[in-house]
């Protein structure tokens, strides 16, 4: 470990990971390059676009405005870790079936992102109007969809999760 | 009852899966975030390279020093111009497009030399062990700029040749062009009435959400190079890596992996892909370049500016006699493909009106600003803008309904295949194919309400609401050949693999080939697989561009597989003794009509034409359960579309509210309506950018303003309105497949339709656009210059 670099224990999708970051090393590149879970992506690495949301202690976060430093000690998770583990990799959580059955992605790029920021809002709201999707939406940036398949997804998802929680 | 509906082994089968709503096959890993995008490919030992950029437009290179960069930590390499070169055949990229009558000397060079001719221009390149310490190593290289004056509108560019954008450029006009056909003179006579318009237009970026990216591996074993690219054009990026670095072809391996949207930007070979390379040629190990998105507004190309004065003559019924006029287009600095985009604007200004006499000239003109080639739509979204302002224009001068003027200028059905007398760049006629405008101006005017308009936009203004409505037409070519490629195979384990050198890009190309194989050969969906983009799997294909994926790899991959289906009923006759009219494709296997247990497996052909050594294949079949086709086109399938919009502004902000948004579309017959709507939707949404919100922004020394999504701005999910999309469905006799194109329609009417509806909405203010896109301070001006007249 260099003059530059810190030691950090991270909790991710689960497992825990302790790994030497230099302080400047932004928290989507910890994740994409040191942890090798690539499925958060980089848009804009400016924090507009969103595409890099990840949840950090439950809450989203755009890991390309955040140090790797910072997370020192939290949870985060990722598009990796939506999915329950069915062991054949073919199981999908309600919103990623959504998504797929409401056609609500073209080139999946900025999917990740928008996975994460509406996991966050169907885990604290129940029955989320088209409304509130699309605030939550807005700190997003799709350029294939148009957006409406995603809002029909999250809507189909969130009726989806509240049949199963019944 | 299968034979009705799919196995029968005549190939009359009609199909199942083509025309669904299939659910896509490349969403799976794409949700589980386990898709391959450029830089989720990870090579032990890479280095990552990063660009010096030219913080100037336009400024002669006194002297670039590297060597408080070489020193830096991490660096392995720094390239200037000169150390580029000896890399190279050439320093500077080769022309995109075949053309006899551009000027030499007008591509971008892969690092420049001894000018810099926009904000971006890339100067210099590190090489180093880690991303952050490249773009350490890139701020300590010290440029001496000498400042020249900068071009930053191409009419002052025009009209004076001083000063020039590139110093070794005669002329700041690199082409020019005149269009003519019918008797111009009589049009223009006194006859009919003549009206002006001098409009302007904008169009921002493509902004794919993933930038670009290159990653080179070269094998000093095989002397072999690798390179991964996120790009719309694999084969073509092959051949200019193989001209550029003196290499043989077949030397170098071209891969698309997951590509991130392309919408045009990815469509070239750009000097990074070289540099890239080349460097990991010299150095003998992998490199990575991957762009940040101030980069992207920096150096990627960009649509951009035109002026267009315009005259239209018709008689006093509102039918048109002729349209005249002026353009003038902002190429920017370098030309590195050609001047298609212009050119589509001025050839196909027309759409879908039967206009007999036109002329029209075209300046291309040389700014200091990055270089133009065509971003989703080609030219055609301006055209539509400029030709239904006119219509607009000629509704309000003669008091003739806006749809009513419209329709008595359509080009009829039954006059289709319908002559336009005007040639593509690539030398082809324009004959229109087919189509029903009329048809789909009746969906679009039943769907918004046309004639209910009227009382609502009375009753909201009673309120002190302004709402408009917009109406537009528009026609795309689509289908640019010369050809694509497909190669279907079927695997002795059973699986189907296509291979295409068309390009996937977002746009469900896997999911609708599979569609097109699955219904001949009568397997599921998930036995497919298809790779699109690699160079080693396909020898020839030309990508992703001119919304041709579906008529050309669509096709190819139809013909390919009815042969290998062909193929595989030869040898089941054989083996199951039964005639061909008694068996059935389904389930992987070939199978006997009302007895399925007896069959033989897709799988199990392929075994047997594998071949063993020494043993004779079945009589009559050639080997391998495979076929390749070359489908080649060269005619033009033409989708068309109608729009119509309801839209609230606000006169006190500017704020336009898109309230309702019906997009019709006649694209032939589709393959995948949920992929096809998906299409039009993003589309839509782009061109709807392009009217209320994207504008890239230069200031008078062509420094660019607007160079993060906080400035530029994307439309987002709260500025959209659920769109509702209809289809009229006329298919192509172009293809085997009565598919046209879908991917730009969405976007080509629309800026014509939401400016209509704001004008329509300000009418009380007596506001007319000339302009766009329109921001909400500018509307207010509008309101200000309106109502002082």
């Amino acid at each position: 470990m260099n003059g530059g670099e810190k030691m950090i224990s991270v909790t991710v999708n689960g497992q825990a990971f302790t790994r030497p970051v230099s302080s400047r090393r932004l928290l989507a590149d910890f994740l994409r390059h040191d942890l090798a879970l690539t499925g958060t992506h980089l848009g804009c690495e400016h924090g507009v676009c969103g595409a890099c949301t990840v949840l950090v202690d439950g809450v989203s976060a755009r890991s390309c405005l955040m140090l790797a430093v910072q997370t020192n000690g939290c949870r985060i998770d990722t598009v990796e870790g939506l999915a329950p583990d069915s062991g054949d990799g073919e199981a999908m959580h309600p919103l990623q079936e959504a998504f797929w059955s409401r056609h609500g992605l073209q080139c999946g790029f900025c999917t990740p992102g928008i996975l994460m920021s509406l996991v966050e809002l169907l885990r604290d709201v129940e029955a989320p109007t088209e409304e509130q999707v699309r605030l939550v939406l807005s700190g997003h940036l799709c350029r294939c969809t148009g957006y409406q398949n995603i809002v029909a997804a999250a809507l189909e998802a969130a009726r989806s999760m509240s049949k199963q929680a019944r | 009852m299968m034979a009705d509906d799919q196995g029968a082994a005549d190939g009359k089968h009609s199909p199942r899966i083509v025309g669904t709503k299939a659910k896509r096959i490349e969403d799976r890993a794409l949700l589980r975030g386990r898709g391959k995008f450029l830089d989720d490919i990870h090579i032990d030992g890479v280095l990552h390279a990063a660009f010096l950029r030219s913080q100037h437009a336009h400024a002669r290179l006194r002297a670039v020093d590297v060597s408080a960069a070489r020193k830096a930590p991490g660096v392995v390499a720094v390239f200037d111009a000169q150390a580029m070169r000896a890399e190279l055949t050439d320093l500077r990229m080769p022309l995109g497009f075949p053309s006899s009558t551009l000027p030499a000397g007008i591509t971008p060079f892969v690092l420049s030399e001894r000018e810099v001719c926009f904000v971006g221009e890339a100067v210099a390149m590190v090489v180093a062990t880690d991303r952050y310490l490249a773009e350490d190593a890139v701020g300590l290289i010290q440029v001496d700029y000498d400042p020249l004056p900068a071009v930053t509108d191409c009419k002052s560019a025009l009209e004076n040749n001083e000063p020039r954008a590139r110093s070794d450029s005669p002329s700041n006009v690199i082409e020019r062009v005149e269009l003519a056909y019918g008797d111009i003179a009589a049009a223009f006579g006194p006859a009919n009435r003549q009206f002006k318009e001098s409009l302007f237009i904008h169009r921002g970026m493509a902004h794919p959400i993933e930038g670009r990216g290159v990653l080179a591996r070269f094998d000093d074993t095989s002397s072999e190079l690798t390179v991964w690219s996120s790009t719309q054009m694999s084969h073509e990026l092959r051949q200019v890596l193989a001209d550029l670095l003196g290499m043989e072809p077949d030397r170098v391996r071209v891969i698309a992996p997951d590509v991130g949207g392309g919408f045009g930007a990815k469509y070239l070979v750009y000097p990074e892909e070289i540099a890239v390379a080349a460097a990991t040629r010299h150095l003998r190990r992998p490199v990575k370049w991957v762009e940040d998105r101030m980069e992207h507004f920096l150096s990627a190309i960009q649509d951009r500016d035109q002026y267009w004065d315009v005259e239209i003559a018709a008689d006093n019924n509102g039918k048109i006699q002729g349209i005249r006029g002026r353009m003038i287009h902002d190429q920017g600095a370098y030309t590195p493909q050609g001047i298609n985009l212009p050119y589509n604007s001025v050839s196909s200004l027309t759409g879908p009106y039967i206009v007999p006499a036109y002329q029209m000239s075209l300046f291309v003109c040389q700014t200091n600003k990055p270089a133009v080639i065509p971003v989703r739509g080609a030219g055609y979204p301006q055209a539509a803008f400029v030709m239904e302002r006119l219509m607009d224009r000629i509704a309000r001068e003669l008091q003739i309904d806006r749809v009513e003027v419209r329709n008595r200028n359509l080009i009829p059905k039954e006059k289709m295949p319908y002559n336009k007398q005007l040639k593509s760049r690539a030398g082809v006629i324009s004959v229109i194919d087919s189509g029903d405008y009329a048809a789909c101006s009746r969906k679009a005017v039943d769907a918004i309400d046309y004639a209910g308009f009227p009382s609502r936009q009375d009753q909201a203004r009673a309120t002190g609401r302004y709402l408009g409505l917009g109406f537009a037409h528009a026609v795309k070519p689509t289908g640019r050949g010369p050809f694509e490629s497909a190669v279907v195979r079927v695997t002795p384990a059973g699986r189907i693999v296509i291979y295409t050198g068309a390009m996937a890009m977002g746009q469900g190309l896997a999911t609708a080939l599979a569609q097109l194989c699955a219904d001949q050969l009568g397997v599921p969906l998930e036995s497919i697989d298809v790779s699109a983009g690699d160079t080693s799997r396909v020898s020839l294909g030309l990508g992703g561009f001119a919304s041709r994926q579906a008529i050309l790899a669509g096709s190819a991959v139809h013909l390919a597989s009815l042969e290998v289906r062909q193929k595989a009923i030869k040898v089941a006759q054989h083996v199951l003794e039964v005639a061909e009219q008694d068996l059935v494709l389904q389930n992987g296997r070939v199978e006997v009509l009302g007895v399925p247990s007896h069959g033989i497996s897709l799988a199990s052909i392929a075994r047997k034409l594998k071949g063993s050594p020494g043993y004779a294949l079945p009589p009559g079949v050639k080997p391998g359960l495979e076929a390749t086709s070359l489908f080649q086109f060269d005619a033009q399938a033409f989708a068309n579309a109608t729009h119509a919009c309801e839209v609230e502004v606000d006169i006190g902000t500017g704020d336009v509210r898109i309230l309702r948004y019906i997009g019709v579309h006649d694209s032939g017959r589709l393959i995948n309506p949920m992929i096809a709507e998906g299409q039009i939707h993003g589309g839509i949404v782009h061109g709807i950018g392009n009217s209320l919100y994207e504008k890239m922004r230069f200031d008078e020394i062509g420094q660019p303003i607007t160079t993060t999504f906080a400035d530029y701005l994307l439309p987002t999910a709260t500025e959209i309105p659920n769109l509702e999309v209809l289809f009229h469905e006329s298919p192509s006799p172009t293809n085997p497949l009565g598919v046209k194109g879908i991917g730009e329609t969405g976007t080509i009417p629309v800026i014509a339709c939401v400016i209509s509806a704001v004008e329509n909405a300000l009418g009380p203010f007596n506001v007319r656009i000339r302009e766009a896109p329109l921001s909400p301070i500018r509307i207010l001006e509008m309101i200000d210059e309106g109502r002082a007249q």
